[in-house]
Formats: structure tokens, sequence, C-alpha cells
């Protein structure tokens, strides 16, 4: 058997595990492992400018590419740096490994230089952490990591390996099984419960399905999609459902909830069925849960049994994987059509569009809903788009209609401004095939800007939009909307982007006209080269429609007639 | 109303965290918490008792089941099981006074472990009704300290089959 360190342990673990790339900071801590690193070329290593942005970058790669994503920091604040894009790893169920370095075994507890009790921090936003002070330990340890990540409802998982680990020698093994008691095996699927929701399904004549990332993390496109023309059921998605059913298909409705389309909301509440497929009804979703869906049986099907029968309570629970379920149950199900139902709904689409902003004459000024919908027309909707937290972000969901799973990144749950740029680095690394665009707001992309070094460092052929309207946005929409227009802290100086993106030896271009946005769009694409654009749009825009928090999914503050900020009412 | 969930986990480093952890941060309202050896070396048991007036007891359970050192969780609440509670009682009493609590405290089976000249340690073990019950006896004589150490418990002969998750997820009212 061969003597190996620890650091090279950890290396060899992640090479057969199949990581080829991880993001990362070196530091004293973490120096031994380091310091190994240049013995295993097949690992790239990108240096990022800040840990955040690592965490954010294994994120984007986990989520674009279905595979596990990992960051590497050192201890103390190289860890608690890590913290923010674990927690939204955590949220978003994204499967993502964090290796710390941590202060020698002998020095723990002490207060040492650069220790921070990261598994102690961490263990609310992992799915599970671990510490290891003995080298014996440590392929095992890394193992379970990998395989905890990716099984179940995914998530992140952190190691944290001591100074005097990664330096120590023994004998490595690598453990070719992995044993956790704790591990739950899913069941087979349950026939009686396929039957009673078959029988469902059967009998009601007001459908639909309600899918979210579970469609995604489990592959479950196609069999989403196989269920829902069969049956004939309209299917609307959540933020992070978005790719997981074509939007362009006719039994799509878009998103739901807060700022979803008020159709799909309108449905929510008129369904006599509700099919809730890899979904945990966010209030986000759900609005008042009080008056939520009152009129319709529920249907679970949900890998984490947590979920289920937390905020909504449901006639049918399945907790399993949704492929799976999804498959056995089509054979179950047949054809029917809901001709009236789809026209009842198709009726609430046609009103929606008239209320479009894309019918809304632009008059010289620039509407952030504008330039996003014509991304999307001149890339063909065919980018990996990330976009990061804000108007912006549910503009994008709105108007970049997404047809395949996994062409849209973006922070649902935990809504991390700065997530947008890192994660498309990662995204970037993980697919140098895709087109990758980055849409952010000018508040959040300053918050994480710094990676513009990054991108250029590894050379990487990005498009960034900044949609920038010196305001932070949503915030300042609240504002508008809910505490008379004291816009307290939300208008914010942003430096010129162009010469931010020059200074990085990337391309640069401002857009202060509609007519601008296509060519422009269309001339960095072509380019081969980084690049990003300023988008100059309109201060004081409003998201429509919106429930607001806590409020009746059907009671929407939708986008007035004319638009001008004395008649917009709350 | 108070539910009771036995757990056997891993016995390493940090469990006991992450199972406060997760009670804190859903604001799951402990009422007690044992834990202590198995039959198993490795695995302890913990009996948790929770107040489940604002949380489902299968929430708690389905949460406690996703934790990695978490083995099995079982709700035993309505099911016959063997339960055990001990408490250290010290109470007031003059040597005149303790051949009268020792009759008391014989009727629950509890005897009087240490002497001292103005006060006695009672031992008592038994259900949490039986030891709420003498506790209530002695406070109009003074008890002057307290100590319990929560509610074990095991369930009674052949193990009755469980509901699956599947069963307890539906039918909660919001």
């Amino acid at each position: 058997m061969k003597k190996m360190t620890g650091a090279q342990i950890l290396w060899e673990c992640l090479v057969r595990e199949g990581v080829t790339t991880v993001f990362g900071y070196p530091g004293g801590t973490i120096l031994p492992a380091y310091d190994a690193l240049l013995d295993f070329p097949s690992i790239h290593h990108v240096l990022v400018r800040h840990e955040q942005g690592a965490a954010h970058m294994a994120d984007g790669y986990a989520r674009v590419s279905g595979k596990v994503g990992v960051a590497v920091a050192t201890s103390g604040p190289g860890a608690t740096n890590l913290v923010t894009g674990i927690a939204t790893a955590m949220m978003d169920s994204v499967p993502t490994v964090f290796i710390t370095g941590q202060v020698g075994s002998k020095l723990l507890g002490s207060d040492a230089f650069q220790e921070a009790d990261i598994t102690g921090i961490t263990v609310p936003i992992t799915k599970h952490n671990s510490l290891v002070t003995d080298v014996k330990d440590l392929a095992r340890t890394l193992r379970e990591a990998f395989c905890i990540a990716r099984s179940g409802r995914p998530g992140p998982v952190l190691v944290d390996i001591c100074k005097d680990v990664q330096q120590a020698k023994t004998d490595f093994e690598w453990p070719e099984t992995v044993f956790l008691p704790g591990r739950k095996v899913l069941p087979p699927v349950k026939p009686e419960k396929l039957k009673a929701v078959a029988e469902l399904i059967a009998e009601a004549e007001r459908p639909l399905i309600l899918a979210g990332h579970g469609v995604i993390e489990s592959g479950a496109s196609a069999a989403l999609m196989a269920v829902a023309e069969r049956t004939g059921t309209p299917v609307a998605l959540t933020l992070l459902g978005l790719g997981g059913f074509p939007r362009s298909h006719p039994l799509c409705l878009g998103m739901m909830g807060m700022h979803g389309e008020a159709f799909a909301n309108k449905a929510i509440q008129e369904a006599d069925l509700l099919l809730a497929f890899g979904m945990r009804f966010d209030d986000r979703v759900t609005g008042n849960l009080k008056t939520y869906a009152p009129k319709s049986k529920k249907v679970h099907v949900e890998i984490d049994g947590s979920e289920v029968g937390k905020n909504v309570a449901v006639d049918v629970a399945i907790i399993n994987d949704l492929r799976t379920v999804l498959e056995a149950l089509l054979p179950l199900v047949s054809d029917k059509k809901h001709e009236a139902w789809l026209e009842e709904i198709g009726h609430g689409q046609g009103e929606t569009r008239s209320r479009d902003i894309q019918h809304e004459p632009h008059e010289d000024r620039l509407l952030a809903p504008h330039v996003i919908n014509d991304i999307w027309r001149a890339t063909s909707g065919g980018a990996v788009v990330v976009s990061d937290v804000g108007q912006h972000q549910m503009f994008e969901a709105q108007y970049y209609p997404h047809e395949k799973p996994r062409t849209l990144l973006t922070s649902g749950g935990l809504g991390t401004m700065g997530f947008a740029l890192p994660a498309a680095i990662g995204a970037k690394m993980a697919r140098p095939d895709a087109e990758v665009w980055v849409i952010a707001g000018d508040g959040g992309f300053q918050m994480t800007q710094a990676e513009l070094s990054t991108l250029m460092q590894e050379k990487l052929d990005i498009k960034i939009a900044v949609i920038n309207n010196g305001f932070l946005g949503m915030v300042r929409q609240w504002q508008e909307f809910f505490y008379d227009k004291r816009y307290a802290a939300t208008p914010i100086l942003s430096p010129d982007f162009t010469m931010i993106a020059a200074a990085h030896g990337m391309d640069a271009h401002r857009v202060t006209k509609r007519e601008e946005v296509i060519p422009t769009v269309q001339k960095v694409r072509g380019s081969g080269r980084p690049a990003l654009i300023d988008f100059r749009v309109v201060a004081e825009e409003s998201v429509y429609p919106m429930v607001p928090a806590g409020a009746d999914l059907h009671e929407m503050i939708r986008r007035p007639k004319r638009r001008h900020p004395s008649e917009v009412s709350a | 109303m108070r539910h009771t969930l036995v757990a056997r986990v891993q016995d390493q480093p940090g469990v006991l965290h992450r199972i406060i952890s997760l009670f804190r941060r859903r604001a799951f309202n402990v009422d007690s918490l044992t834990v202590g050896g198995s039959e198993e070396p490795g695995i302890s048991r913990m009996t948790i008792v929770v107040e489940t007036d604002r949380v489902p007891a299968y929430l708690v359970e389905a949460n406690l089941r996703k934790l990695v050192p978490v083995i099995e969780v079982r709700d035993v609440t309505h099911i016959s099981t063997v339960s055990r509670d001990l408490a250290l009682i010290r109470v007031k009493c003059g040597a005149t006074e303790r051949s009268e609590i020792n009759d008391l405290i014989s009727i629950f089976r509890g005897k009087i472990v240490d002497v001292a000249a103005d006060s006695v340690i009672v031992e008592v073990t038994g259900d949490v009704k039986k030891v709420d019950g003498l506790v209530d006896l002695l406070r109009p004589r003074g008890v002057l300290e307290m100590v319990r150490t929560g509610k074990v418990a095991m369930v009674r002969g052949a193990e009755a089959p469980e509901d699956s998750e599947e069963e307890l997820a539906v039918g909660w009212r919001h």
C-alpha cells in the first residue's frame, strides 16, 4: 500500500470522484494541500478574488452541469467568507463540496491565528460537515462528502481538514463503498399511491401541474412532458423550475408566484387538482397560505419528506425520486383534454399579454424588460443565463423564456446579490461550449465585481449585461409600493462600468436606446471575447404583476395602463 | 400536545449540536431530551419530548431523519411503551419528620438516599406523571433543589408496525 500525505490523499480522492476543476484561494492552513496540488495536473485550480466568489463558482459549476462543484479555502476568514455561498447552495439544493484548512489539531479551541469554528458555524447551512483530525479518516470522510452532496435532495457538504492532517502520512486506501448507517435508501414507489394519483387525475376537470427545481435535479423533464401531454394538464413553474418544461409549449403557463404570470396564479386558485412535482410551496410561490388554492386536492411528489405537509396540507404524498415516480405514473393515466379549462386560462393569458410591457412604447427611454427580451431575441433563447437578484432577475424570468433545463442559474431561495458573475464563471468552466450571459443589476454586480479579474485570468468568453438604473431597484419598488416612496438608502452611485471593464481588458459598450440593444448584443456575441454592456435603463421601473408578501395569490398588483410613477397604485 | 420521539444516532462529535441546532432553527419546542448509550457500541439513543402545538410531530421526525448521523427516528407517543424519569429531590426535613416523609415516598417507591440535619435527598423513578405527583406532594414541605433526567422510553413487547412517512405526511391541517 502506498504511503501518502493527507494533502496528496485530498487531491487523489478528488480525482477519483471525477473532479477536474476547483475554485479556491490559498492561505496558511491549506498550504500543504496547495503544495501537493502541483503534482495533480488533471485538476485545474481557478484562483478567485474572494472566497464567496469561489463558493458561487462551485455552485454555478454544479447547477449547469449536474456534477458536484468544489471550492477550497483556508481557515478563519477564508472559511467564513464561504458562508454566504454555502447558504445559497443549501437553499437551492446544489451539490457542492467545500474543503477548508483548519489550524493544527493540537491548537483546536485555543483561538489560534485564523482559527474559526467553521463546522460549528455551518451546521445549519450544510447538509453535513466534518472536521478531520486524523489522517486515517480523511479518504473515508471525503468519499462520504461527495456521496452525501449528490444523493437524495442534493446540497453542500463541508470538510474541514487540520493542517497537521494534511502533512501527516498514512497508507492510502480508497474506500470502494460508502457506509452511512443513517443513509436513507429510497423505497420502491408504492403502486397504491400511483393508483390514487392516477384516479385523481382521471376525475379532475381543472388540473394543474406545479413543477419545481426537482424536475431539473432528477432529470424528469421528458417524463414531465409525457405526463402533461397525455393528461392535457397545464404546467406552471417555480423560479428554479424554469427550463424544466419548455416555455414555448402550449401547456406551459410560465412562472407562478409573487412575480409570476397573473393567469398562472389565477389558475392555481381555480384548479380542482394540484400536482406539485419537486417543489416546496415556498412563501414566494403561495402568498397567503390561508387562501391558497382552496378548491383543489393536492398531490405532492417530493424527495425530501420534511417538505411535504410543511406549508400546505396535501391529500396524497409520494416521497421519492420525481423521475422514477413520473415514469411509473405515465402508463396509469389515460388521454385527456381539458379544452374548457385551458380556454379559461388562455383568456387570462390574453389579458396579461395586452398589459405586457413589450407593447409599451419606449419613447426613447430604455426599459429593463425590453433589454432582456431583446437579449433573448438576439441569442435565439439559446444562452445559459446567470441572473443576479432583484428586479432584473424577475424580468429575466418573465422575458427570457427558457426551453431547456440548466439554462437559467439564479439564487432563488436565499436571494443572494452578487451571485451572478462568479456563478457564471463556474458555469463557463463546466460548459466552455455554452454561450454564457450574466444579467445583473448595478447593485448586485458591485458586490462581487472583483471576480472580473478571475474571469480575465481564466480567459473566459462571458458576456455581461449590467441593467443599470442607479437604484437598488427591487427595494426601491417595495419602498414605492409599501413605504410611501421614501427612498431610504436605495439610490446608488456606480462607477463607469465600461471603464471598469476596459481596465480589466474587456470589451465594453454603453447602451441608452432600445434600437442599440440588439446590434450591440450581436456585436459582442461575434467577438469571441468577454464583454460588458452597461444598459442605462429607466430609473423608476417596477416589476408587474406583484403579489405583495403574505397577500392572497389572486390579489396581484397589475401594471398600470399608463406608466407614470404617480399613477402606480398599491 | 407532547410527542415522544426515540432516535438512534451515530455516537460522533457534533451530533447533539446538529440536533439542537435543528430544533432552534425550526423553532421546535423541546420539553426534554436525554442521550445515552444503546445496546450497540457506537450508537447512542435519544428520547426527545417535543411540544407539537405549532409544528406537527411528523415534521420534527422528518427533519431529524435528514441529519446524516441520525439512523432511525420513531414517534412512540401512541404506542405502548415503558417510560421512566428519574428525579433527585432535596426536601426540607428535620429529624422528626423523616419517618413521615419516608412513608409518603414509599407509596411512590421512592427512597431517601442522603440525610442531613435539616434536609434529605429523595430518589424516585417512574413515568413522568408519577414523578410529577410526588414533587407536587413534597413542594409544601419545601423543595430546596431538584434534578430530573427527563424521559427515557422503550416500546413494549413485539414491535408494532410503523406508519410510513407518506402516511404521516398527509392530512395535517394548518
